[in-house]
């Protein structure tokens, strides 16, 4: 029996479970004595949740645990037995034997590379099945237990209501401590893989040195190629450059013309369309940037007579990523625009203002606050981007200020260090995680600034 | 001293300078509207170009090129019978017919002197399928269409490399070539070869993906929501809730892949690669998404409501479970697609966790190795073999329809089921 399976078992035990209570209920409420529900303190299908939850909880509680303890029970049970005596005593070819064994018992893989893992297959067999059907067994009862307990326990008065509504509020407030413990699990998983890092690697080097060229073995006190501030360029000049200059006039511009000059046809049918710029996936804008827009680019640029221009250049992905943020720019300035007081436009436009001056010398600068947030949070899309970059833009650090050059950035980085053949430990893992750090610290702190800049600019106008 | 001369009569806006500085603050109004006109235009001719670029090349990757072969299956097969291979011993009567050499036998006499790959690596596979489907074929000649080479295919649709096509050229004279639908692309897996290739086993790795997404990150940011608008105490902890929900939804994908990486696999051990991986990773991004939307959906519900249920004895979880959350439902759901639709899309999390590796046949389970459709076409993209280009943008034509779909589906049911209050 899979886990799986007897997932399903005990939540279908649970509504028979369901059934039994709220029959058990509804008993009462016919044998109640005075008025149509007499003494009977809750409705009856309370009293099946309560049965339900009783028997449930407890037998999923031990689900859990069961699947993170059993693997080293059943380890435990193998290495007891005389057969594993014969297994060598280093750590690292225990372990591979081990696990081989361990894949072919379960059926991932069929046929070991090593002679001593296939005579602990049928050990582990034995192990597993001993130890998945004393789960099973104890779950089953766990599950019994709990549904006699509650049902013993409801009576015509019992509040069973009460019961499961403190039940439903736990729930509800654990669903939503899952998003601290997500935001405490990037930062405790991001600072002690960094803590690693900068303990082979100076932090010195890392954010002042200016040569990456990452070598796998490192040597403290050494340059090891770990400077990363052509990235952090890189990043910028595509992300917070590039991008930016196609974006803000796109978007802000947009933005204008949607809600002062076009009549309310042509905004219904050009604001979704503007959007799906926003819905296409980043994979897409990257093999479109990478098949298209790089060679035109390039061609354009020996036309001008830039000799070195590059088929990955900076400048595709700058451009292609500036297209996808001007939804975002466009949006957040719809937004800024639409919170300017009406009075204060119809004062300018009084005065005989046209409505570009208007728009230029009123409302514009009414709403730069919240235009500038807007442009915040969109650098910080734009320096998180992952696709674009990695299919357009190069893999080589570069310090330049080219646009036709090549030239990387944090998320390529962390994308080419991740998934080469290195195990968890090594430099070049750690590395991609201390990138992975700094773009997390530096794009927190934007959408912070963003936030509170978009907040105190609307209270100033409520 | 000179007194300066104020003039008081009126303004003579008839006059010569102030009709020329009216007719140029008019244009300088005109030129503005322009310039607004032209950044939409501009965007929508970008996304216009975009989708004609993959249509234009993905169309193409949904068909493929045939060449017909005659096989005279009664002397190849040493006489086989129909009822030979149906039946449960169709597989082995099949493997003792050597389908491969059957197949390089009968290409070689027909187009003999035009080099020895003309049929796509998967072509036995295919007249195995041929003769499972229909047993007959076995009894008499038959001329059975084959789908070509990547190289050839190529040629045939555009220009290719020069050998490949004179190969095309004289295969034409013969009417040996016609185009047929790309079946195999659209029940495949991976392969090397870019005419055997197909999206089933990419589809089904982003199916089970999101399947695990939705079941998590729905009910959580659900609850969330309801916790967060309706029972939540103005307190530090709720505060700290709110800014982990709001920093979260801006945090970028690869960081989520980088956790997935740290936590899932090296702490939890879990299979690499695999759905459940995944699921699990693209639910803690969707989530804060579901959140937000959610919360906006509950808090639009008017006050009188919960008032009035209040007012007739519900209990305040009654108040929210019957009555507020199944009028905020058409927006929460409205929210849920949006968020999935993105995870639908997102790639680079993926990548962290390890779901880029070669996967030559589609899931079985969520702990299987698998692939998503979006990490497919990064992983095409990167292939050398030009017969991947058409691949790849057909993918993405797959993609592009799913993703419009469920933003459509989004758009509809706001609009249908939205209320005005």
């Amino acid at each position: 029996m899979t886990g799986t399976a007897l997932l399903f078992l005990v939540l279908g035990l649970g509504l028979v479970g369901w059934i039994f209570g709220r029959a058990r209920a509804s008993g009462f409420v016919r044998n109640a004595k005075g008025g149509p529900r007499g003494t009977v303190n809750s409705l009856p299908y309370y009293h099946g949740w309560f049965v339900a939850i009783c028997a449930v909880a407890p037998a999923l509680l031990f689900m859990v645990i069961w699947q993170s303890v059993s693997p080293a029970l059943v380890t435990n049970m193998v290495l007891s037995a005389p057969a594993a005596a014969e297994l060598p005593q280093d750590t690292f070819a225990r372990a591979a034997i081990l696990s081989e064994a361990r894949a072919i018992a379960q059926g991932f893989q069929t046929t070991a590379f090593q002679d001593m893992s296939e005579k602990l297959v049928p050990l582990y067999q034995g192990a597993l099945s001993y130890y998945k059907w004393l789960g099973v067994a104890a779950t089953l009862m766990l599950f019994f237990a709990g549904g006699a307990y509650a049902f013993t326990r409801l009576k015509p008065d019992f509040r069973a209501r009460s019961k499961v509504e403190r039940v439903i509020m736990f729930g509800l407030l654990v669903a939503s401590l899952i998003a601290i413990i997500t935001t405490l699990g990037i930062f405790a998983s991001l600072i002690f893989e960094t803590w690693r890092f900068i303990s082979m690697v100076s932090p010195f080097e890392f954010l002042f040195g200016t040569d990456w060229n990452p070598k796998s073995a490192v040597t403290p006190g050494a340059d090891n190629g770990y400077g990363a501030i052509p990235l952090f360029w890189g990043t910028i000049f595509i992300g917070a450059i590039i991008a930016m200059i196609v974006a803000i006039p796109l978007g802000l511009m947009s933005a204008i013309f949607l809600t002062q000059y076009a009549s309310s046809t042509v905004r219904k049918w050009m604001k979704p369309i503007l959007e799906i710029l926003a819905g296409v996936p980043t994979v897409v804008y990257g093999y479109f940037a990478a098949l298209t827009v790089a060679p035109a680019v390039r061609d354009f640029a020996v036309m001008l007579g830039v000799s070195n221009a590059a088929s990955d250049n900076a400048l595709a992905a700058g451009i292609v990523m500036g297209v996808m943020i001007i939804p975002l720019v466009s949006s957040m300035s719809d937004d800024s625009i639409a919170a300017v007081p009406n009075a204060m436009r119809d004062g300018s436009l009084a005065m005989g203002a046209t409505k570009s001056e208007t728009i230029k010398k009123v409302l514009l600068p009414a709403a730069l606050p919240g235009v500038v947030g807007g442009v915040l949070l969109a650098v910080s899309r734009a320096i998180g981007e992952t696709m674009i970059v990695v299919m357009a833009a190069g893999y080589t650090a570069n310090l330049t200020a080219n646009p036709f050059d090549t030239i990387t950035s944090i998320t390529v980085q962390i994308v080419a260090l991740l998934t080469g053949d290195q195990d968890f430990g090594s430099p070049h893992t750690l590395a991609a995680f201390a990138l992975g750090l700094t773009l997390f610290v530096t794009t927190f702190f934007l959408n912070y600034v963003a936030l509170r800049v978009v907040k105190k600019y609307r209270e100033a106008y409520e | 001293m000179n007194k300066a001369v104020v003039d008081l009569s009126p303004t003579d806006w008839n006059g010569h300078i102030m009709q020329k500085r009216i007719a140029s603050r008019y244009a300088a109004e005109r030129r503005f509207k322009a310039l607004g006109f032209m950044a939409v235009a501009l965007s929508t001719l970008f996304l216009a170009f975009l989708l004609f670029t993959m249509l234009g090349q993905g169309l193409r990757g949904f068909q493929r090129t045939e060449i017909a072969v005659e096989f005279d299956f009664p002397t190849l097969t040493a006489g086989a019978t129909a009822a030979s291979v149906t039946g449960p011993n169709a597989d082995a009567a099949l493997n003792s017919m050597d389908i491969p050499g059957i197949v390089e036998l009968s290409v070689g006499q027909q187009y003999a002197g035009l080099g020895d790959s003309l049929l796509t690596s998967a072509a036995a596979a295919n007249v195995r399928q041929m003769l499972i489907n229909n047993p007959e074929l076995v009894t008499s000649k038959q001329t059975l269409w084959l789908p070509a080479d990547s190289r050839l295919d190529v040629a045939f649709k555009r220009q290719g490399e020069p050998a490949a096509e004179k190969t095309v050229a004289t295969l034409s004279e013969k009417d040996a070539l016609r185009t047929g639908f790309n079946w195999t692309f659209l029940t495949g897996a991976d392969a090397t070869d870019p005419s055997a290739v197909g999206i089933w086993a990419a589809f089904k790795g982003s199916l089970m993906t999101m399947a695990i997404t939705l079941l998590l990150a729905f009910p959580v940011g659900v609850l969330a929501a309801l916790y967060l608008e309706e029972y939540a105490s103005k307190n530090r902890l709720t505060d700290m809730i709110e800014v982990s929900i709001n920093n979260l939804a801006a945090v970028p994908s690869i960081i989520f892949g980088l956790l997935g990486l740290a936590v899932f696999l090296s702490i939890f051990g879990m299979p690499r690669s695999s759905a459940l991986v995944g699921g699990l990773t693209l639910a803690l991004m969707t989530m804060p998404v579901i959140v937000i939307a959610g919360r906006n959906a509950v808090k639009s519900v008017p006050p009188s409501i919960r008032e009035a249920a209040l007012g007739i004895g519900a209990s305040p979880v009654q108040v929210v479970f019957h009555h507020v959350l199944p009028l905020a439902l058409p927006g929460i759901l409205t929210g849920t697609i949006i968020g999935m639709a993105r995870a639908l899309g997102e790639t680079a999390p993926l990548l962290m966790i390890g779901m880029r590796a070669f996967i030559p046949a589609a899931p079985q389970g969520f702990t299987d190795a698998a692939t998503a459709l979006p990490v497919q076409i990064y992983l095409w993209s990167d292939e050398v073999n030009q017969g991947f280009v058409e691949k790849t943008s057909a993918a993405i034509i797959v993609l592009l329809i799913f993703l419009l779909g469920m933003n459509a589906l989004a758009i509809y049911l706001r609009n249908r089921f939205e209320t005005r209050w």
